[in-house]
């Protein structure tokens, strides 16, 4: 116990000392986070909408006119046909499309009710929520105006409408997906460097030849890497509750559960690749060119595995990052239970299990 | 064995303790493989042998334990200290605490590096690091110390150093196991092999051996049988 502390230690040092390692441990997660949280970002300025006002009546007059007084939204083109629609999404002049009721005012006298239809181009689901959102908020406050003055209540009803994406699939994906590729990187990658390394250096040799197991070896410089991936995947999962509000439904500690088993996996992939490249730049390439495309492509983070060609779809199973996504979907998005996810667990339990077992049989060979 | 090509084919030698064994032969002759074999990084295929009083093939962890070992590249952690490089090495080595502070207070005052024990060894000159690193390879009083091209890349002085190093662990009971190049450092040995493609030529003191291949120096020695 005592040895495998001061090799942990030991470990510890080179990881701390070395400022490219440094800044792919905790420089990256924060990076990409940021980067994805950028891309998805909740601001929208002067987005092009259009009109198509079946009433054109003083009540509709003045929402447009509240609409286009916004610095969220500007006016590119009143449409006078239900048709022209989609030729206008199409054309990709604007990205939402309003449209009032006949007889507007009518029916909100008459009925206290009128409805109006928000169209959106979900081709890019997050502006779609946004856009919807600023709308409706709009008419919120407008609809609070009316009835300030009055004892009945007008209600505007909105409609929303996404075109093309309508389940909005990919409107939280990038947390579970940087988070899959932040613990491969660093529990793969960084391991298989590390240990390359060593054998790089020469002092993997003498390390064989003390009185330490090869196993002992393994395991001490490893698990650093197990502990630096934990807290990535705390720091992960904290910026994105805090910063970019993402709903945590189901169980952390499920979540902590199958992010230490997927890291374990990552881990014996690290050790595998390390006994197939004699330099950390072949394990480096390695680590890149034959975990972290493959992450990126075929688990499904960016590219939903469904549209993929049949081959592919076959492929992404052997992933275990795709497994991974699953599950931590679940958790996240969803809320499921391990009843919901077990299958995809064992599936990912039985791929550890089976790296495992290559790493160190090779390791072994390597050895002799 | 690489192929059908023995790397090192049915060698037959003995070492006496406290000896300084010199394991020469030219580049590619097979000692390093050989070495790898009795330090339990590489198997032989067949054969006999015993290292410190312990079977090669059977008790290759007990072996571990009583020997050290110093590798043809500089193998220290360069991003370490000088300090913590030796708390590492005599922390693998299972010393306790108190003796890895003993050890390394004596090594340190014994290397002159007072001064740079705090400092990164990857800024240490070759020539102390060598120095340091067959002092870590001693640290845990081994029986016997292999080492493997241990002067490569260091200047004159430094070498004479180091075998200055060398005679006084042999003279402490340490049995040195050493491959060289240099045919010079030949010349300091008790005794010396010489391998030729995988087989042991020749094996004496190198006073015996200059006499019986009738030249002045343990170079011509050494290319009289490398050559054929």
């Amino acid at each position: 116990m005592k040895r495998f502390i001061g090799f942990v230690k030991k470990e510890f040092y080179h990881i701390f000392r070395d400022r490219r390692s440094l800044f792919i441990l905790f420089g990256m997660p924060i990076a990409q986070i940021m980067l994805f949280g950028f891309a998805i970002t909740n601001e929208i300025n002067n987005v092009d909408i259009a009109i198509l006002d079946h009433s054109k009546d003083a009540t509709t007059n003045e929402i447009i006119h509240k609409i286009s007084a916004s610095k969220y939204f500007s006016i590119k083109q009143m449409v006078t046909r239900e048709a022209d629609i989609a030729s206008v999404f199409k054309k990709g002049q604007v990205k939402a499309v309003l449209n009032f009721e006949k007889d507007f005012s009518k029916n909100l006298i008459k009925e206290h009710k009128a409805t109006i239809q928000i169209i959106t181009d979900a081709t890019d689901p997050n502006t779609a929520n946004t856009i919807s959102n600023y709308i409706n908020a709009i008419l919120q406050k407008y609809q609070k105006e009316l009835n300030n003055d009055l004892t009945i209540t007008y209600q505007i009803v909105p409609k929303t409408r996404m075109v093309y994406n309508p389940e909005l699939k990919s409107v939280y994906m990038f947390v579970p997906g940087v988070m899959t590729i932040i613990l491969m990187l660093v529990s793969a990658m960084m391991t298989s460097i590390s240990i390359t390394r060593e054998k790089e250096l020469g002092t993997m040799e003498i390390l064989l030849v003390s009185p330490l197991k090869p196993l002992q070896v393994i395991v001490g410089k490893v698990f650093p890497y197990i502990f630096l991936s934990v807290i990535n995947a705390i720091v992960i999962v904290v910026l994105s509750i805090f910063i970019f509000k993402m709903p945590i439904e189901g169980s952390l500690l499920l979540l902590a559960f199958e992010s230490v088993l997927f890291i374990i996996s990552a881990l014996a992939l690290g050790i595998l690749i390390s006994t197939i490249s004699a330099t950390q730049q072949t394990a480096m390439m390695i680590s890149l060119m034959g975990l972290m495309l493959p992450v990126i492509l075929l688990s499904g983070f960016i590219f939903p595995i469904a549209s993929m060609p049949l081959p592919l779809q076959v492929i992404s199973n052997i992933i275990p990052a795709k497994w991974f996504i699953i599950i931590i979907k679940g958790i996240m998005l969803k809320g499921v239970g391990l009843e919901y996810v077990w299958k995809e667990t064992l599936i990912l339990v039985g791929m550890t299990a089976f790296f495992m077992a290559i790493s160190v049989k090779k390791y072994k060979i390597r050895l002799e | 064995m690489f192929g059908d090509f023995a790397a090192v084919n049915a060698i037959t030698f003995e070492v006496e303790k406290g000896e300084i064994f010199g394991f020469l032969g030219a580049n590619g002759a097979g000692k390093t493989t050989a070495m790898k074999m009795l330090i339990g990084i590489s198997n032989p295929t067949s054969g006999k042998a015993t290292v410190a009083g312990f079977n090669v093939f059977t008790h290759a962890e007990d072996i571990k334990k009583n020997i050290g070992y110093m590798s043809q590249k500089f193998a220290l952690y360069d991003d370490l200290t000088v300090t913590e490089n030796i708390t590492f090495f005599g922390g693998i080595y299972g010393l306790s605490r108190k003796r890895i502070k003993e050890k390394s207070e004596i090594l340190i005052e014994e290397l002159g590096l007072k001064n740079v024990a705090n400092k990164l060894v990857g800024a240490l000159p070759l020539g102390w690091k060598q120095k340091l690193s067959f002092s870590v390879a001693l640290l845990h009083d081994p029986k016997i110390v292999f080492l493997d091209e241990p002067t490569g890349g260091v200047d004159p002085i430094t070498r004479r150093q180091f075998w200055e190093m060398i005679y006084k662990a042999a003279n402490q009971g340490t049995t040195v196991f050493v491959t060289t190049h240099y045919m010079d450092e030949a010349e300091y040995c008790d005794r010396v092999s010489i391998m030729v493609s995988g087989k042991i030529e020749a094996i004496d003191t190198p006073k015996k051996l200059k006499e019986q291949f009738k030249v002045n120096n343990m170079n011509d020695v050494f290319l009289k049988l490398a050559r054929g």
